[in-house]
This record gives C-alpha cells, sequence and structure tokens, in this order.
C-alpha cells in the first residue's frame, strides 16, 4: 500500500526513482518523478524509441456485478453497455450541471466486471461520484487504487519491449484494448492505451509486483535506448498529441462539446444519466468558447493563464503552453469565443507586456506515423 | 566553477574586464531551471538598474526573470540564445554567457558575492 510520508503519497517505485536520480515533485498528494535526464531528451526519447512512466498515483475503481454497465451509463456520459469485452473507451463523469468533473478511461475486463481510471487529482471524487450514483444498482464498487500500480511503456519500439515480457499478446491487442495475463510473471493487466499519442502499453499489476515489473522493463528496454520518464515530458508530449489535461482544459465550468470532446458524450443512449438535462442543453445552445490550437507565430511561448486578444477584445485565456520539442515552435491549447476559433484565424497571445500573433491550428499538433 | 567571477543571490555571475562585466547565469541555476527553451534579453544600449528584472529566462516548465546584478549599459546581448537557448545548460560560464554591460557604478561590485559565499549559498539550496 502507498505510504504517506510528511503527507504526501509515495508510489512504489519510490527507491528506484531515487536510484535513477529522479526529481521529484509533489502531484496530487504524491511524490513523483518530474524528470530523470531531462525533460527534452526523455520527451525525444519516447517520440524516437520508447519510455517508461511511473503512474501509479492515478486512480482504479472496479465496478462488479449485474447492473455494471448500466450503472455506469448512469453514471457516466459515454455508453458502457456497448462496449466489448476487452475493449476501453474515453469517458468523462460530468456534474448534473454538465461541466466536468474528470476524464477517464474505462475498461471492460468481463460481462459484468469494468475498470475506470481516474485521474490522481480526482480520483477521490470520481469515486465518491460513482458511489452515489450506483446506488441502487446492482454493483459493487472496489476502489483498488492505493493498491494498485500502473507502469506505461510508450513509444514506438513498446511493442517489441514488452512482448517478450508477457503472455498476452500484443500484435492481436488492438489500440484501446485489454488483455488479461502476466508481465514478468506477475498477473497484470494490459491495455493498448496511452497518453503521448504514441503506440504503446499502459499495465496494472499489484503493488507488491511494481518493482519487479519495473526493473522487468527497464533491462528489456536498456539495449533499445528505454529511458524513464517523468511527468514533466508527459506534458510536453500530451500537449503535442492534443490532448486535454483535467485541471487545464477541463474543468467543473467547461462542457464536453466546448472542449471539443462532444464526441463522448452519447446523448441517444438509453435511460436518464448524470447531466443528461444540462448536456443536451448545451448541445442544443452550442459552446461558449471553443478548445483551438495555436501555433505561437512570434517570439515567445505561451503558458496557462495567459491572455488571448483577437484586435483590441480579449477573446479568451490559454489553458496550456510549451516550446513543442517535436515541432521545435511554441504551441498552446487555449478557449477563444466560437466566432475566433476558425482555422487560419491570427489571434494574439499576451506574453508580458507584449502582444504575440498566434495562428489557430487544428488539434492535433503532432501524429505518429508508425 | 571559474575563480575570476563574482556572483549573486540570485545565481548570477558576473565577469569583470576593466568597465566591461558580462554576465551570465550559473550551473546551480540552469540545473534548477531544468532545459531552457527561450531567452528574452534587453537591447543594446538599454540602461540597467541593479536588482530589475531585466530578461526572462524560460525552461519547458517555468518562466524565470533574469536580474541586473549591476547598474550599467548593455553593449551587447548574446544573439546565439535566440537560436540555440540550450548553450545556458551546457555551457553556463561559456558559450552561455547572456550579456556584456558597461559598469556605471564599479562600488557595486564589492556587495557581488564571492566563490566562497556563492558555493555556501548553494549548499544551503
Amino acid at each position: 500500500m502507498a505510504q504517506a510520508h510528511g503527507g504526501l503519497y509515495a508510489t512504489p517505485l519510490a527507491d528506484r526513482h531515487a536510484g535513477l536520480g529522479a526529481r521529484m515533485i509533489e502531484f496530487a498528494g504524491w511524490s513523483m518523478p518530474v524528470q530523470y535526464a531531462g525533460i527534452l531528451e526523455e520527451h525525444r526519447a519516447v517520440r524516437t524509441r520508447a519510455g517508461l512512466f511511473d503512474l501509479s498515483h492515478m486512480g482504479e475503481l472496479y465496478l462488479d456485478g449485474p447492473d455494471a454497465a448500466k450503472a455506469l451509463a448512469y453514471a457516466l456520459v459515454s455508453d458502457p453497455t456497448t462496449l466489448k469485452v476487452g475493449r476501453a473507451q474515453y469517458s468523462m463523469s460530468c456534474f448534473a450541471g454538465g461541466g466536468v468533473l474528470d476524464d477517464l478511461i474505462v475498461y471492460r475486463l468481463a460481462e459484468e466486471r469494468f475498470m475506470v481510471v481516474a485521474n490522481a487529482s480526482n480520483a477521490a471524487a470520481v469515486s465518491d461520484a460513482l458511489v452515489e450514483r450506483i446506488a441502487g444498482f446492482k454493483v459493487i464498487l472496489d476502489d483498488r487504487s492505493l493498491a494498485t500500480a500502473l507502469i506505461a511503456i510508450q513509444g514506438p519500439l513498446s511493442l517489441q519491449v514488452l512482448a517478450p515480457l508477457t503472455d498476452v499478446v500484443l500484435d492481436d491487442l488492438r489500440n484501446y484494448a485489454v488483455g488479461e495475463g502476466s508481465v514478468a510473471g506477475k498477473p497484470a493487466l494490459v491495455a493498448r492505451t496511452g497518453y503521448t499519442g504514441e503506440d504503446g502499453f499502459e499495465i496494472f499489476v499489484d503493488v507488491a509486483s511494481a518493482g519487479r515489473v519495473w526493473d522487468a522493463l527497464m533491462d528489456a528496454g536498456r539495449p533499445a535506448g528505454v529511458v524513464p520518464v517523468g511527468l514533466g515530458a508527459r506534458d510536453t508530449l500530451r500537449l503535442e498529441a492534443g490532448m486535454p489535461l483535467y485541471g487545464n482544459e477541463l474543468g467543473p465550468d467547461t462542457t464536453p462539446y466546448e472542449a471539443g470532446l462532444g464526441r463522448v458524450v452519447k446523448l441517444t443512449k438509453e435511460g436518464d444519466f448524470v447531466g443528461r438535462a444540462a448536456l443536451e442543453k448545451a448541445e442544443a445552445d452550442g459552446p461558449r468558447k471553443k478548445l483551438v490550437g495555436l501555433a505561437l507565430r512570434g517570439r515567445g511561448i505561451a503558458r496557462h493563464g495567459y491572455e488571448l486578444f483577437a484586435g483590441d477584445r480579449r477573446t479568451g485565456v490559454v489553458t496550456s503552453g510549451t516550446l513543442s520539442p517535436t515541432l521545435g515552435e511554441p504551441i498552446a491549447m487555449a478557449y477563444a469565443a466560437p466566432s475566433d476559433a476558425e482555422p487560419g484565424t491570427i489571434l494574439e497571445v499576451k506574453i508580458r507586456d507584449q502582444r504575440v500573433p498566434a495562428q489557430v491550428v487544428a488539434l492535433p499538433f503532432y501524429r505518429r506515423t508508425t | 566553477m571559474a575563480q575570476d567571477l563574482r556572483y549573486t543571490k540570485e545565481h548570477e555571475w558576473v565577469r569583470v574586464e576593466g568597465d566591461l562585466a558580462t554576465v551570465g547565469i550559473t550551473d546551480y541555476a540552469a540545473e534548477q531551471l531544468g532545459d531552457i527553451v527561450f531567452v528574452e534579453l534587453p537591447d543594446t544600449g538599454r540602461a540597467l538598474v541593479r536588482a530589475d528584472a531585466v530578461g526572462v529566462i524560460e525552461s519547458v516548465k517555468a518562466v524565470s526573470d533574469l536580474f541586473a546584478p549591476i547598474s550599467g549599459e548593455v553593449v551587447e546581448a548574446n544573439a546565439e540564445l535566440a537560436a540555440s537557448p540550450e548553450l545556458v545548460n551546457s555551457d553556463p560560464f561559456g558559450k552561455g554567457w547572456m550579456l556584456r554591460v558597461r559598469i556605471s557604478d564599479p562600488s557595486q561590485l564589492d556587495a557581488l558575492l564571492d566563490k566562497a559565499a556563492y558555493e555556501d549559498l548553494t549548499r544551503e539550496g
């Protein structure tokens, strides 16, 4: 089980990170590695080879019972009743008012068994909301977040590094599929999911197995140039891939439609679900703001919170921004008024006391070719 | 760390040659910041006032100010840092230099830290 040190949780791989010289930071109440060799080097390793991530801070919630699918269909905006066994879907838990409580992935492990993976910062909130929402359904919620370690391998070499270590047949695992078996001799779920825009796998094991699995992947990956990767590069990778981060692009004041994630909301599914009325209205009314990609066209890096202008009119705010290691240029995501959101539109980001031109571009900024 | 340098609490270094001072940030600062991806420096001719924020050094994750260690006039800003900000990480005391400043008040140099004092500072930090 995770230990609390001075208020922070440590993952089961804390000693591995120390041995690797990781710089640790506090994130969502956990002590986590933000970088090892450096963010740019780690980012490039994932794009060209593969990287290993300790994501044990994330939440893993199991739902078991004859009503598991129906309960989740009520609690979430997607329709898990259509999910086949061994498949996963990206989803969201919304508030009754239509704002986003968390974005998450739902995995169907069996007809009556699901796993919901939530962001570390929202794991408790997601769990609490689920407990409330599944009341009356024949289903049991088992929050195994603190008993579960999550190690991800992401990058073009992921399959060749992981395949010899697992009895799950990775060639048969499609994108967003999940298999049960073992990794490095330890019982594991292996999912072809990730948050980098590369091919890769997320491996769920008991905390007691985490060290063995991490060591096996590091040893198997070393000849291929696989390196450990921290939260710093995790953020630059997902931003290039146009993926939202809760707390930046998603939050209680944002509907899925505004974040460009309307396809995740299944208004045509049977029965009521939390947020239905508000989301039906939001869809009909149209968004108050729209998430856009920005490519900076002048010198400067746009950051979270910087204001966005269309001429003299303030049109929105930057939600995430950085210097894209792959593109070598500053990129950002931002909310803008829908009328200013057309790709090609030139807006301006206020960077300190300067207005720097930024062009609206379609997301993602980067798409893998392998 | 080079012997002929003086330092500030904000982790800048200063190398004095006659009435000119070359300014940069230390390896300690560069290490703390992580990969540097953007450097914004004052233009040639700009008058600097000691302790003012006169430039910006951005890493992947964060924005930091560059403070003027002494007052004076900028005679040159390192143009290489526009295309190669990573020089600050790889060679902070050499190719990663940031400004050349004509010193307006030499007595300010006395207030800068010597190597031993700076090492004490970074040891505690």
